[in-house]
Parts: C-alpha cells; sequence; structure tokens
C-alpha cells in the first residue's frame, strides 16, 4: 500500500514516477477527488489522456484499476454482476450423477419398495424407500442453496471495484450508455454498495475512486455531474508535450520531440475537423522511430502524416498550408 | 478565507448563469478547506463549473470578483416571470413591433373559423392578434422523430432466444428444459436536433421557429437538442426546458448574443459539427435545417459542411419559409449549393406547413 499524496504537487510527482506528467489543473483535480471521495467528471478533446490519466492514477496511488467501458444498451448484467447460469447448470447435473451414483444400492431397495407397494405387500421395503425420498429432498434443499453460491457469481467491472480495496474506477465514456444505466450507476456510486438478492450486501471496504469520462455526445445528467468535480483536459504546452514524448518513448531524441510537439500544436491551431491529440503525437513520433527518421522534415512528415490526422479534409488542409510551415523552428 | 466571501463568489457565478448550486458550494467549501484558500481558483472551478461553456465565465467572474475590480452596480437580477402565458381571450399586450392593434378584433371576429385561414397565412404577414393564436397553435404540435432499433433488449413473445432467461426457467425446474424465453430490441426516439437560423433575413419567422423548438423540446427533452445559427452557434437547449413557453422563450432568447445579425451559415454549421455534431449529436438524429439558405460567404464552404452533415445525420430536412410562396425556386447560392446533400426540402412559412413538417419528421 502507498502513502496518499499530500498536496497537489505530490500527487503531480507521484503520476510522473509512473510516466503520465499532468498539469497543475489535473493533478488539483485528482488530489481533491483523493481527499473528498469526490468522483472525477473528465472533459476534453479525444486523445488528450483522459483515460491514461485514470490508469496513471491506480498506479501512483497503488490501487487496482478497474475500467468500464460504456456502450448503448449496458445494462446490469454486464456491468454488475452476472450469475454463470452454464455453470450452475453443470453442478445440478454433476449433483445429480453423483446422488445417482451413490444410492444405486438404496436406489435399488427403493425401486423395489415401490414395485412392491404398486404391487402385493412388502411393507419394509416400501418404508426404505420413502426414507430415501425424504434425504433426497434434504439434498435438494443444500443442493439450491450451493447453486447461488459466490463462485457461481461473474463479477463484472463495478462489482470488482467494490470487492477490491482501494480501487481506481474508470468508467469510460460514460455518455455512450443510456439513461437508464447512469441513474443505476449514480446509486451504485452513492451507496458504494450493491445488494444480490440471493447473497446479501456487498460493500466496499473503502469507496472506489471513480474517473468518469464523457466525449460529450448527449448531455449527461446533472444529478450525476452534481456529485462530480469537473475538469476539461486541455492539449498540452509545446515543453509538457516534449517531456511526455520522451518520457514515453525513451527511444525518441530530444530535436525529434521538439519537432513533433511544435507540429502537433501548429497542427491544432489549424482549425481541423480532428485536432491531433497527445495519443497522435505518441504515435506519430513513434512511427518517425520505426522508420528511422531521425528528424521530422518535409518528406517524412508526409509520408506518416497518417499517424497523426485521421480525416482526408484534414490532411488536404495541412498540406494546403504546408507541410514546411509546421516544421519552422 | 471567510466563508461569506465565497458564498458570494458563487451567488454571482449563479448570477452569470453558471449552475452552481447549494450542493456544488458546499463541495468548494470542502475543496477550499482541502487545498487551502491559496488554491481558490482550482477549488472553484473543480467544483462549480460542469461544462465547458461554464470555464470562460468562471475565468472572467473570478477576476473580476478576487482581482478586486468590482461591477459598476449591484448584480441584475432577472424580472420575475408569470408562470403561466396569458390566455389570449384575457387580451393579450399588443406586440410592440406589430401592425396597430386596432385592427385586430375585427379579424379574428368576422372569419367564421379563423383556424382554417390561419393556417395557410403566412408567418410573417401576420398582424399581432393573429400572431398570438398561431403562437398559441405552435405550441399545441408534437414534433417528435420516429423510433429506432435500440441496443437495449427486453423480454417479449418474440425475437431472438435469450439465453439468461430460458437458463433461469430450467433452473426454476431442476434443470429440465422447458420453454424458450425470447427477448426483442426496444424501440427508441431517435434523436431531433432543430438548426435555427436567426439572422435579419429570418426575423419575421424566428418567434414561430423558437416556438417549434419548444414544442420539440417539450416532447422529448431529453432526445432533442436545439440551436441558433446565425454569425455564430447558440445551443437553446438549456433555455427552452422550461414548461412555460414564454418564459423558455426569454430565457432562450438571451443566450442568443447575434439576434437578427448577419448569416455566416456555413461557419455556424462548421461549428455545430466540430463541437457537437461530430462527438455524437447529429450522429443517426434527425436534423432539421431552417434557414431561407441566405449565405454570403462561398456556397462552396456550406456544400462541404452539409456533406460532413449528411454523412453523419440519419436524415438532413431543409426547412426554408420562401419555398411556400409561389414562384420561389431554390436558385440563391447557398440554398442550390445546400440542395443536393438534403433528404427532405420543405416550407415552414405558415402554421400548416409547419404540421406538415411534423409529419415529415415523424417519418424521417
Amino acid at each position: 500500500m502507498h502513502e496518499q499524496p499530500t498536496s497537489p504537487e505530490d500527487l503531480a510527482a507521484l503520476l510522473a514516477s509512473t510516466g503520465y506528467l499532468a498539469d497543475d489543473g489535473l493533478a488539483t483535480a485528482g488530489y481533491l477527488a483523493l481527499r473528498l471521495g469526490r468522483p472525477l467528471f473528465l472533459e476534453g478533446d479525444a486523445g488528450v489522456g483522459k483515460t491514461a490519466f485514470a490508469s496513471a492514477l491506480a498506479q501512483a496511488t497503488g490501487a487496482h484499476f478497474v475500467r468500464l467501458q460504456c456502450y448503448e444498451g449496458l445494462d446490469a448484467t454486464q456491468a454488475l454482476y452476472d450469475w454463470d447460469f452454464p455453470r450452475q447448470i453443470l453442478h445440478l447435473r454433476a449433483a445429480e450423477a453423483a446422488a445417482r451414483a451413490a444410492g444405486s444400492a438404496a436406489g435399488t431397495a427403493g425401486a423395489a419398495g415401490a414395485a412392491g407397494a404398486a404391487g402385493t405387500a412388502g411393507t419394509a421395503a416400501g418404508a426404505a424407500g420413502t426414507d430415501g425420498a425424504a434425504g433426497a429432498r434434504i439434498d435438494a434443499d443444500t443442493l439450491e442453496a450451493g447453486l447461488y453460491d459466490r463462485r457461481f457469481l461473474i463479477a463484472r467491472p463495478l462489482l470488482r471495484a467494490l470487492e477490491r480495496s482501494p480501487t481506481v474506477l474508470l468508467v469510460d465514456e460514460v455518455d455512450r450508455a443510456d439513461d437508464e444505466f447512469e441513474a443505476f450507476l449514480l446509486e451504485v456510486l452513492a451507496d458504494a454498495a450493491v445488494t444480490i438478492p440471493e447473497l446479501g450486501r456487498i460493500a466496499a471496504e473503502t469507496p472506489p475512486l471513480t474517473v468518469l469520462t464523457s466525449n460529450r455526445t448527449r448531455e449527461v445528467h446533472d444529478a450525476l455531474k452534481r456529485r462530480c468535480l469537473y475538469h476539461w483536459v486541455e492539449h498540452p504546452d509545446v515543453d509538457r508535450e516534449v517531456a511526455i514524448l520522451r518520457s514515453r518513448l525513451p527511444e525518441v531524441t530530444d530535436r525529434l520531440a521538439t519537432q513533433v510537439a511544435t507540429a502537433a500544436k501548429r497542427m491544432r491551431e489549424l482549425d481541423l475537423i480532428k485536432p491531433p491529440g497527445v495519443a497522435e503525437s505518441l504515435d506519430w513520433a513513434g512511427a518517425l522511430i520505426t522508420l528511422g527518421s531521425p528528424d521530422l522534415t518535409a518528406g517524412t512528415a508526409a509520408a506518416t502524416l497518417g499517424a497523426v490526422l485521421k480525416y482526408r479534409e484534414d490532411t488536404d488542409r495541412v498540406r494546403a498550408a504546408g507541410l514546411a510551415t509546421l516544421l519552422e523552428p | 478565507m471567510a466563508t461569506a466571501a465565497l458564498i458570494g463568489f458563487a451567488r454571482r457565478l449563479r448570477a452569470d448563469g453558471v449552475n452552481a448550486d447549494a450542493h456544488r458550494v458546499q463541495a468548494m467549501l470542502a475543496a477550499v478547506d482541502a487545498l487551502g484558500v491559496d488554491q481558490v481558483y482550482w477549488a472553484g472551478r473543480l467544483t462549480l463549473c460542469a461544462e465547458p461553456d461554464d470555464l470562460p465565465i468562471y475565468d472572467a467572474a473570478f477576476a473580476e470578483y478576487f482581482g478586486g475590480k468590482r461591477r459598476p452596480k449591484n448584480l441584475p437580477l432577472a424580472p420575475a416571470l408569470p408562470r403561466v402565458s396569458a390566455p389570449f381571450l384575457a387580451g393579450p399586450p399588443p406586440e410592440p413591433g406589430g401592425t396597430g392593434p386596432d385592427e385586430e378584433p375585427s379579424v379574428l371576429g368576422l372569419s367564421a373559423s379563423p383556424d382554417e385561414v390561419l393556417r395557410q397565412r403566412d408567418v410573417a404577414a401576420l398582424t399581432a392578434g393573429e400572431r398570438d393564436e398561431v403562437r398559441r397553435l405552435v405550441t399545441m404540435l408534437a414534433p417528435a422523430a420516429a423510433l429506432r432499433r435500440s441496443r437495449r433488449r427486453r423480454p417479449g413473445p418474440r425475437g431472438e432466444i435469450d439465453p439468461r432467461g430460458t437458463v433461469r426457467l430450467m433452473l426454476r425446474h431442476g434443470g429440465e428444459p422447458t420453454a424458450l424465453r425470447r427477448r426483442d430490441r426496444l424501440r427508441r426516439p431517435r434523436r431531433l436536433v432543430l438548426l435555427l437560423d436567426v439572422s435579419g433575413s429570418m426575423t419575421a419567422y424566428a418567434d414561430a421557429l423558437l416556438r417549434f423548438g419548444h414544442a420539440a423540446v417539450r416532447q422529448r427533452p431529453a432526445q432533442t437538442e436545439v440551436f441558433t445559427l446565425g454569425t455564430r452557434l447558440t445551443r437553446i437547449t438549456r433555455g427552452l426546458r422550461h414548461r412555460d413557453p414564454d418564459a423558455a422563450l426569454r430565457a432562450a432568447s438571451d443566450t442568443i448574443p447575434d439576434w437578427h445579425g448577419g448569416t455566416r451559415l456555413a461557419d455556424s454549421l462548421r461549428a455545430f459539427l466540430d463541437r457537437w455534431g461530430q462527438r455524437g449529436t447529429a450522429r443517426g438524429a434527425v436534423v432539421v435545417i431552417f434557414s431561407d439558405g441566405w449565405e454570403r460567404g462561398d456556397p462552396a464552404l456550406l456544400a462541404a459542411q452539409l456533406d460532413r452533415l449528411r454523412r453523419l445525420a440519419h436524415r438532413v430536412v431543409w426547412v426554408n419559409p420562401h419555398r411556400g410562396k409561389a414562384g420561389y425556386a431554390p436558385l440563391a447560392g447557398g440554398m442550390a449549393a445546400a440542395l443536393p446533400y438534403c433528404d427532405e426540402f420543405v416550407a415552414g412559412h405558415s402554421l400548416d406547413a409547419l404540421e406538415r413538417l411534423v409529419e415529415v419528421i415523424a417519418r424521417a
């Protein structure tokens, strides 16, 4: 168990040791979320490191990391828990088979008794038969209780986050799930516990630190947002981006990192459909290293533009602006 | 730092339109406590703001409030609004910009069925009294997009086999297969996005369109988004959620900075696609653009944005009030350029035309 950070700067240092370089705002947001026990709601352009922040936070604080990717139609059986029905059936069949094998002797006596009852007399054998039936009934009760044992429960992300403490729970792209799921999530987050009818209440030892991300495809309900700290994650400035590139890609030279970061920043100013995020600059620098180019030149940039721009319109616009202008120091 | 100063700051933010409610203020106080008084900026920003639009407001208010600058006068409070609009028969106050109030009673009094006549009339050519009646009728429209199949499933009498339900039933019968359970996809309403042109050339229709937008938001609050296009893009969905049409319109109008200005259709459409549409608001949605297509800029730019929109949206409907006028042909630069990308091109100049639009939206 790591020690808890004592200030935002302390958390920033811990995050930096995992390779995630957070700016003041994000470090403060993370620190407050830890201190106040509030979920953190992150928004920002795609690729600015919202998801990476959550996993870095888990690593920095020595917590488990659980990720729940949201999508339309996500429901409790996918997010919380589900019973393993095939295993339950299998368990039932196995118990049946075992009972049949163990009770084969008693079974023949019982069968004889049943035949006797149906036929003429055979009182003693008939009594043995009823005993066998009673034994089977008791067995059925224990068997049924055994069917809803913890080992037949499949823990989905939310339950996993509650069962293990401490945990950082990432609820990724919460805007993609529908309203019903939001309401349900709110309930689980508020209590940090769930009640499973067959098993009882499962409560988290310490409530998980929840990080929610959204791409704003629809407005998330205010009731959920109100419980959260809100932070808009900005693109990093050139210096920070250089530092990120260098820490994530050890092979990258200072020169190449500066060139990539500067070019990416200029692209963000070009009013593109999808401005490149840190994720794209990392891909770009990675592509250049793979190709063995020590420098970002107009030629190598043209060859690797696909790593950083994902729309034809954007590629056209950058080419029209001139690749050379991106690279001017 | 004095708690009172922080609460005063939150009140200031509320007056500026940030939804800093009591719950959030409490969170701010806890955050200031945790971070120390020299970190009030982040403590407040992380707890009081809830969307990107809040951030510039916050920054400005923070600089002013804690930077020593004071506002010239006290916080302006919005005047209290009547909860319900005045009933028409009680005699509505005359429209300031309308024609003389003296002629309206005769118009309504003489016609046998004023509704029927009004339905066909161009909204731009109405007297103040008629306009009030049309407003009332627009409020009664119920625009809503058709249903689509959702990814969410529910147990039902038909559809695919539901393994979970079937096995649960088996367990109930001691592991013996009995009957097959089935489940089916739910049906969900499609998102409806209304883009209203509020530039000078659309002034006569703006009020009716905003009311149409209000009717749509009231019908399906979670599935409807309304934006205005002009020299810039403004999202007015939040304001239109008011129950009372007049209060909703007032709230929405207050957020529109570019009433009756020029038109930069391509730019504001692009702003919509960049900030909302591409991220998902327009995806699979029925998008309705209310505009006369009067574009000052290069029509090719408008065409490029509409091409983007068409690739994202389920249906693009263009509503042009001039369409209903005799002898109109979509030859104006912007309209001609936009037309190839629209699935439907309809008129929206009268109540009757708006009713037909409701049908088009429901069919889309």
